[in-house]
């Protein structure tokens, strides 16, 4: 944040957001556990076969976890129950794993924030220097090659892009490891599946965005006024660009973390997707509330960056609204 | 949890690998997630991985040896049973094994109903100088037996927290935890005050990888040692790359159809007969298993020596048959050619569950065979809990399930839960035979081994003519083991994975 922003701007920017981030907190949690509630079977039984494997889920058992958990009480009870937790931050255990709830939400997430931080980096580098490279010569053989780009990486699902990641890299080449969670290399191919299916799009809007802006008068008149070529690419197209990628990078960073399920499963890599999936087939509550809700805070969250970042960047006189 | 980002390719390494890709530690993979540290809900992997010792174990047939009990003998006709105690085993803590820790560790998974221990008749477990005693309510010969379940592994008293759950895995087992991430990944390291041999292998890896097709992909591109259970597609690819091999064992597991026997058409035998008959067991293991051989001829797998009955009729596969069985039973091809009986028509709902890729497979090719006799089944994939909800509401018509008969190392304890004449989850529902259920209680007293024999033949031959339960398939596990990995053995009861045998080809 520069000084320049006024801080009147900012407060109502914060405020907002934190307005509907608590919105957002209560309408997930109870959307939650209506839908559990509401899904076919028994929760006791689920909660029994996540925790002891099917072969020892009997009458005895169930009523074991029945009794220990209070599953028996009416479901307003148990929903109270869960918001006045919530309201004093203490999220419980996990139903399946008997783990605290915070720990472990915790650490699916910092596995799933790692993913996108990584695609995300990939996919604008790769997008942004494929759009600009476009953007020198609209309607070029590279503007054409990177239409060809977009439309094929954005038409290939992550599940197929993935797999052909694997046998390229890793079956055949013998670069990457294929799967799992482990040494420093095995981010690299989940990060790569996402960040291509994305950098379509980076490249097709930073294209758009670096037309545009190059057209503008101001980038004339730096030119008039001598600047180079580069510097006037950095200093005023790239500046003036990013006023509109940034929002987009915020929309884009949402869909990655809601769309890192696949990936995730396909790469075996432990994240919210991974939490999310396997809460909804124990009907674990705590945790399943607790993903959902940590997943929404995400979008809220990013949405924020992405409003104060453009705050920050957007060289126009402060109080009119970024392009949206 | 921190993870280097490194942006850009892995150099140095191209196609040519050095065999030591793995370093010094053994990378092992399998489809099975740990949920939890509680004993119950371990899946025994930490006495498979052997971190964890139970009292007893069982050796690679399936007969009971010494664990963290030398010995042990039952005294008033069964009623109460002495163990004795390993002498000098330390904790992984450097704390002593000691009867109170023993008997501690038992009796907190005792109140865990998930534990088959909850089942036994235990009135006390006491310490004495050398070991524990157990005083049982009625005689029980198969205490040792339940005692080699993974959920009765001693632990040492700092694993436990104020309210008795684990919060620490420490045992007595050759390897000691080093890390654990539930639920993907364990690391191992080898335990240097173990009483017995030490294992070669200093480090073992665990990750849990729950796709088939990366697992695979894991074993042909040696990104791991030991990867268990491959499907048929994945086994392919591992027999045609170099370094790396197939290995497989018989597991004492039956998958077959649960039948309800109170149902107003399935109560009938000649149904249950004519169903069994329509089905082309050999087909179905040929198409979904990829090995003919494990079309079951009976509900006793032959890996389970003692039960299997080599001179029994096998269950065979005769369309002709069924129908005419059908026909006498009195069911009529109507116009559209379905089978009709008073009005109702010959339908069924067929309920199972996908966590074993091959069930759904094979429930739709139950489904083709069964039409071909004029039987209507609808299928039905959902979570496996639902076969329990249903068998306790009574709504349940068929389930194709998965029976593991040997959950502890004898399975007399599964056979007599399977056919409990109240009905079991996984076993029989609405049936019962007098006959069997006095050969059950019988063997359960622990007669002659000539009376035993014949009491086993009873029980599988009553399941054979009355198909309270309809065996479709035997089970096989694999596993594909880098040629780096010597020593490698399988245990069909996996007890354990017998890792400290394993050594470094040289």
């Amino acid at each position: 944040m520069t000084s320049s922003a006024a801080p009147a701007r900012l407060a109502r920017v914060l405020a907002g957001r934190a307005l509907q981030a608590v919105g957002v907190a209560v309408l997930v949690s109870g959307l939650c556990f209506l839908v559990v509630q509401r899904l076919p079977g028994d929760i006791a039984y689920r909660i029994a076969a996540g925790r002891y494997g099917y072969d020892l889920v009997d009458e005895q058992a169930v009523a074991g976890v029945r009794s220990e958990l209070g599953l028996d009480q009416p479901a307003w009870q148990q929903l109270l129950h869960w918001l006045g937790d919530l309201v004093r931050l203490d999220f419980g255990r996990s139903l399946v794993t008997h783990q605290p709830v915070l720990s472990e939400v915790g650490y699916f997430l910092t596995g799933t924030l790692q993913l996108a931080a990584v695609a995300l980096l990939l996919a604008v580098a790769i997008g942004a220097a494929l759009g600009t490279a476009a953007a020198r010569r609209p309607g070029g053989v590279v503007d054409r090659l990177t239409d060809l780009w977009v439309a094929g990486v954005r038409a290939l699902p992550a599940f197929l892009l993935g797999l052909l990641l694997i046998v390229v890299l890793s079956v055949h080449l013998r670069w990457l490891p294929s799967a799992g969670q482990g040494g420093s290399t095995t981010i690299i191919l989940p990060a790569l599946t996402l960040a291509l299916g994305l950098s379509g799009l980076f490249a097709r809007v930073t294209r758009d965005a670096v037309v545009e802006v190059r057209r503008s008068d101001y980038v004339r008149f730096a030119r008039t006024k001598g600047l180079g070529g580069r510097l006037v690419l950095l200093r005023h197209v790239v500046r003036n660009a990013a006023v509109v990628l940034v929002p987009y990078i915020g929309v884009q960073a949402v869909i990655i973390i809601e769309g890192v399920v696949v990936v995730e499963a396909l790469f075996s890599w432990q994240g919210l997707g991974h939490a999310l999936v396997h809460a909804v087939f124990w009907r674990d509550i705590p945790v399943l509330q607790a993903s959902a809700l940590v997943l929404a805070l995400l979008v809220v969250a990013v949405n924020t960056l992405a409003d104060l970042t453009v705050l920050w960047l957007d060289p126009r006189p402060r109080g009119q609204e970024a392009l949206r | 949890m921190t993870v280097v980002m490194v942006v850009g390719l892995a150099s140095g390494c191209g196609a040519t690998r050095a065999d030591d890709r793995g370093g010094d530690t053994l990378r092992v993979v399998g489809p099975f997630e740990i949920h939890s540290l509680e004993p119950t809900a371990t899946s025994g992997f930490f006495t498979r991985l052997e971190v964890a010792e139970t009292l007893v174990t069982a050796d690679l047939e399936g007969n009971l040896a010494p664990g963290l009990a030398s010995d042990w003998s039952p005294s008033q006709g069964g009623r109460t049973w002495t163990f004795e105690l390993v002498p000098d085993v330390t904790f992984h803590d450097g704390t002593p094994l000691t009867p109170e820790a023993a008997v501690d560790s038992l009796e907190t998974v005792r109140r865990d109903e998930a534990s088959p221990l909850a089942a036994a008749p235990i009135e006390q477990i006491a310490a004495t100088d050398t070991g524990l005693r157990f005083e049982l309510s009625e005689p029980n010969l198969t205490l040792p037996a339940v005692l080699t379940h993974y959920s009765t592994m001693i632990l040492a008293p700092a694993a436990y927290d104020d309210d008795d759950h684990v919060s620490e895995l420490i045992g007595t087992g050759p390897y000691r935890i080093d890390r654990i991430e539930l639920p993907a990944s364990i690391e191992v390291t080898r335990f240097d005050d173990w009483r017995g041999t030490p294992p070669e292998i200093e480090k073992v890896s665990f990750q849990s990888v729950s796709r088939a097709e990366s697992r695979a992909l894991m074993a042909t591109s040696d990104d791991a040692d030991v990867v268990w259970h491959l499907e048929p597609a994945g086994r392919q690819k591992v027999e045609a790359s170099d370094g790396v091999s197939m290995a497989s064992t018989l597991q004492p597991r039956t998958i077959m159809l649960k039948v309800n026997n109170d149902h107003p058409i399935l109560g009938d035998p000649d149904v249950r007969r004519a169903l069994s008959m329509a089905l082309d067991r050999e087909a179905m293991a040929e198409a979904v298993l990829r090995e003919p051989e494990l079309a079951a001829t009976q509900l006793m797998p032959p890996s389970l020596t003692t039960w299997s009955q080599p001179d029994l009729a096998p269950l065979e596969h005769d369309a002709d048959g069924a129908r005419q069985l059908l026909e006498s039973a009195g069911w009529e091809a109507d116009d559209d050619g379905v089978l009709t009986k008073d009005g109702e028509a010959l339908r069924l709902n067929l309920l199972t569950y996908p966590d074993r890729p091959e069930l759904p497979a094979l429930a739709t090719a139950i489904q083709a065979s069964a039409k071909e006799v004029g039987i209507e089944i609808d299928v039905e994939v959902t979570n496996s809990s639902e076969i329990p909800v249903r068998h306790a509401d009574d709504t349940l018509e068929l389930a194709l399930v998965a029976r593991h008969f040997a959950l502890v190392s004898d399975p007399l304890v599964t056979v007599a839960e399977t056919f409990a004449p109240a009905g079991s989850e996984w076993g029989v529902q609405n049936w019962s035979d007098p006959q069997l259920t006095a050969a059950v209680d019988q063997l359960l007293t622990g007669p002659s081994e000539d009376r035993a024999e014949e009491l086993r033949a009873t029980i599988v031959t009553i399941a054979q003519e009355q198909l309270p339960l309809v065996p479709v398939a035997w089970y096989r596990m694999n596993a594909a083991v880098q040629d780096r990995v010597e020593g490698f053995v399988f245990d069909p009861l996996e007890t354990s994975w017998h890792f400290s045998q394993v050594r470094w080809a040289s």
